[in-house]
């Protein structure tokens, strides 16, 4: 019982941190510090994940860890960050026009998915229940982060940011999903992530640019 | 049951085969043998059903009722007819230089994933399963739309893969909302993600979970229906991508959102008792066939005025399952039917439009009828069927929508027939001078179309506009019965 104690202690710290990551998230400007921050993020995931394996003894989770290990902490960020050697992207984006404005929506986003988990009374203790408020709002940051950049390697971070918010909720609410549902979602991840680098070159051909606010050539005709 | 096994297994096998030898010159004639294949196993497997009820197979986690077969038949048949008409067209692009013959490969091998995610959505008991195939019909579709490589269609493909997979992601957060909804309940962690356990326990669920989850489910696989404000990537997908794939997109694509939503309704109502879903359908569709209709009005780009029908339609069918009546529900069911036929065929006649005047724009095409009589024909069957006259299913559907309708509420009554009017007034006002007009120039083109394809599906059409087989009508009430907890005679 004190082991499962001090893993929510340490859990609701690795939360706060992932937090504080997808903060850092949304006001950085540097594109590697982007990568990094989001690598970072992903690796707390991986040592709460190892933690919730620990305390259950379920290798399934263990597995789960690995995964996240391997393909968010190494495969992906090092993935784009090639990309960007490649590409030639310039290293620095643009800096978002009203950071104390955004960071102050992402406060408010807090306080929302509070409210909205607060009524939920299925949570084993109310460590979990704010664990997965914390969760839920790294979902909504990522989907925060796609809109205010238009920087098409910004996208790519959002999402996988989203990804991370919905592991880290599965983790915490119903101890990770079933290995074959697990197994399924990396492999979309994968597809999508080369996906997503197939388009970087094609996007760069086609606009030399990765601001995706010029992709705007299909729009409703007026006149 | 080797019929289930096969269903999924003849597509992967067709998408292996092309991986290897994609570049073959019979490659058309052998995606359509991977796809007629795939449609007589689904016959099959349709009579089975027919005989033995549900199938539950596979360590329960292919789960198959007659809501699922329907679609599964559709499915395979509408790809089958597609299948023939992308032989031809895709060899003429191919011939014209606008594609590779690497990227020619790519677009088989991606038919074949598409086909088996999609059948794979319809099979799957387990809504995580649901998820991630939902996901790779997604994933297979993207590259197709960007198959021209102009900067247009990379940024239709951008936005749609980035909307989508957005979307897809909050559904993903919905689905694992259902599953812990089920965490105080006596079920084991594996099956607490199968559709048919959770359905058995509907009325325990936790409704507060249940109601959150529900919101992502909309929103997530809404996306995928192209439910207005959510549709942003839909006109772009489907006027830029190759004209067989925007029949997939449109035929089959929207479908199974369609699907993913009345299978969590199914699974939602009875443990919230009170309207949710049913009203935020009923809202989400209503939006979305209004706001369509005064879209088609000002389009230009033939196809990209298709697209705003389709968007029109699926919210009709959205609007008929949230009425949530046995009548609604089933003509909601008959409704994707003839929707998928029609309008597939429809972006196959104007695939046979493009070939003949190599061009999308309204302003520039005139005189189809005089041009070449029968790509003219069908285009007209085609816009009649799906303007909604009689005697095309369409005309049924949309009747006895307004009379169901009538029961709920006079003023939705009211509105429909004028979205219907609008919607119908922008078809033939943009496609009039296109099929009638006076053609300027003199020499008739002498590019080979293939016609057969849209003529088989409208003719399927108008037959099931005319009589409803016995069959049909007996699996179209068995998941209605299952929908909405009560069958209809007609």
């Amino acid at each position: 019982m004190d082991s499962i104690l001090h893993y929510q202690q340490i859990a609701s710290t690795l939360s706060m941190l992932m937090l504080f990551a997808a903060f850092a998230l949304l006001i950085n400007k540097r594109i590697l510090s982007l990568i990094n921050s989001f690598a970072i993020q992903s690796f707390l995931l991986a040592l709460a994940t190892f933690g919730q394996a620990f305390i259950l003894h379920r290798y399934a989770i263990y597995f789960s860890a690995l995964l996240t290990l391997t393909l968010k902490v190494i495969l992906i960020p090092w993935f784009l960050r090639r990309l960007i050697f490649k590409l030639k992207i310039p290293k620095e984006i643009p800096q978002i026009t009203h950071p104390f404005f955004t960071l102050f929506g992402a406060l408010a986003l807090v306080i929302f998915c509070y409210y909205i988990i607060a009524p939920i009374n299925l949570f084993p203790s109310i460590a979990a229940k704010n664990i997965v408020v914390v969760a839920m709002t790294i979902i909504l940051l990522g989907m925060l982060l796609m809109i205010i950049r238009s920087n098409a390697i910004s996208h790519v971070i959002g999402f996988m940011v989203m990804e991370n918010g919905l592991f880290f909720a599965a983790l915490i609410s119903t101890q990770g999903v079933p290995m074959i549902v697990e197994l399924g979602v990396a492999f979309d991840l994968l597809v999508a992530v080369v996906l997503f680098g197939v388009f970087f070159f094609h996007i760069r051909s086609s606009i030399d640019s990765m601001d995706v606010d010029s992709l705007n050539r299909l729009r409703e005709d007026t006149e | 049951m080797i019929a289930i096994n096969l269903m999924l297994l003849i597509p992967l096998m067709g998408m292996l085969f092309f991986v290897f030898f994609g570049r073959l010159k019979i490659s058309g004639a052998i995606n359509i043998l991977f796809s007629i294949a795939t449609f007589i196993d689904s016959l099959f497997l349709a009579i089975h059903l027919l005989k033995n009820g549900p199938i539950l197979c596979l360590g329960k986690q292919i789960y198959i009722d007659a809501l699922s077969v329907i679609l599964i038949v559709l499915t395979t048949f509408v790809s089958s007819t597609v299948a023939i008409f992308s032989s031809n067209y895709m060899r003429q692009n191919l011939d014209s230089g606008r594609i590779t013959a690497k990227l020619l490969q790519l677009y088989y091998i991606m038919f074949q994933a598409f086909i088996g995610t999609v059948l794979l959505v319809y099979a799957t008991n387990n809504i995580g399963l649901l998820w991630v195939a939902m996901e790779g019909a997604t994933l297979a579709t993207v590259l197709l739309v960007s198959l021209y490589r102009t900067p247009e269609s990379i940024e239709a493909a951008w936005k749609y893969f980035i909307l989508c997979i957005v979307g897809i992601a909050l559904a993903l957060f919905g689905t694992i909302c259902i599953y812990f909804s089920s965490i105080k309940l006596p079920i084991t962690a594996d099956a607490a993600m199968l559709w048919t356990v959770l359905h058995q326990h509907a009325a325990l669920l936790d409704p507060h979970v249940l109601t959150i989850g529900f919101v992502f489910l909309l929103v997530g696989y809404g996306t995928k229906v192209g439910l207005v404000p959510l549709h942003f990537w839909l006109p772009d997908a489907h006027s830029e991508s190759p004209a067989p794939m925007s029949a997939l997109l449109s035929g089959l694509l929207l479908n199974i959102g369609v699907y993913a939503l009345i299978r969590f309704k199914m699974l939602i109502d009875p443990g919230l008792s009170n309207q949710l879903t049913n009203n935020m359908l009923l809202a989400f569709g209503f939006v979305s066939f209004l706001i369509a209709g005064f879209f088609i009005y000002r389009q230009k780009n033939i196809k990209r005025m298709f697209s705003y029908s389709s968007i029109e339609h699926m919210g009709l069918i959205t609007f008929a399952f949230g009425l949530n009546t046995p009548l609604t529900s089933f003509i909601g069911l008959f409704y994707v039917i003839i929707h998928s036929l029609v309008k597939s065929a429809i972006f196959m006649s104007v695939g046979n439009v493009i070939q003949l005047v190599k061009n999308q724009n309204m302003d520039k095409i005139r005189g189809l009828i005089q041009l070449k009589p029968i790509v003219g024909w069908t285009l007209l069957f085609g816009l009649i069927a799906i303007a909604g006259f009689p005697p095309f299913g369409i005309f049924n559907s949309e009747f006895l929508l307004f009379i169901a309708s009538t029961q709920k509420n006079i003023l939705f009554s009211i509105l429909l027939i004028l979205g219907l009017l609008i919607a119908m007034a922008g078809l033939f006002k943009n496609l009039h001078p296109v099929l009638f007009g006076k053609n300027t120039d003199e020499e008739l083109p002498t590019t080979k179309v293939c016609t057969l394809p849209s003529v088989l599906n409208l003719s399927i059409a108008l037959y099931l506009g005319l009589h409803i087989p016995h069959v049909l009508m007996l699996l179209l009430n068995q998941a209605t019965v299952a929908i909405a907890g009560g069958g209809i005679t007609l």
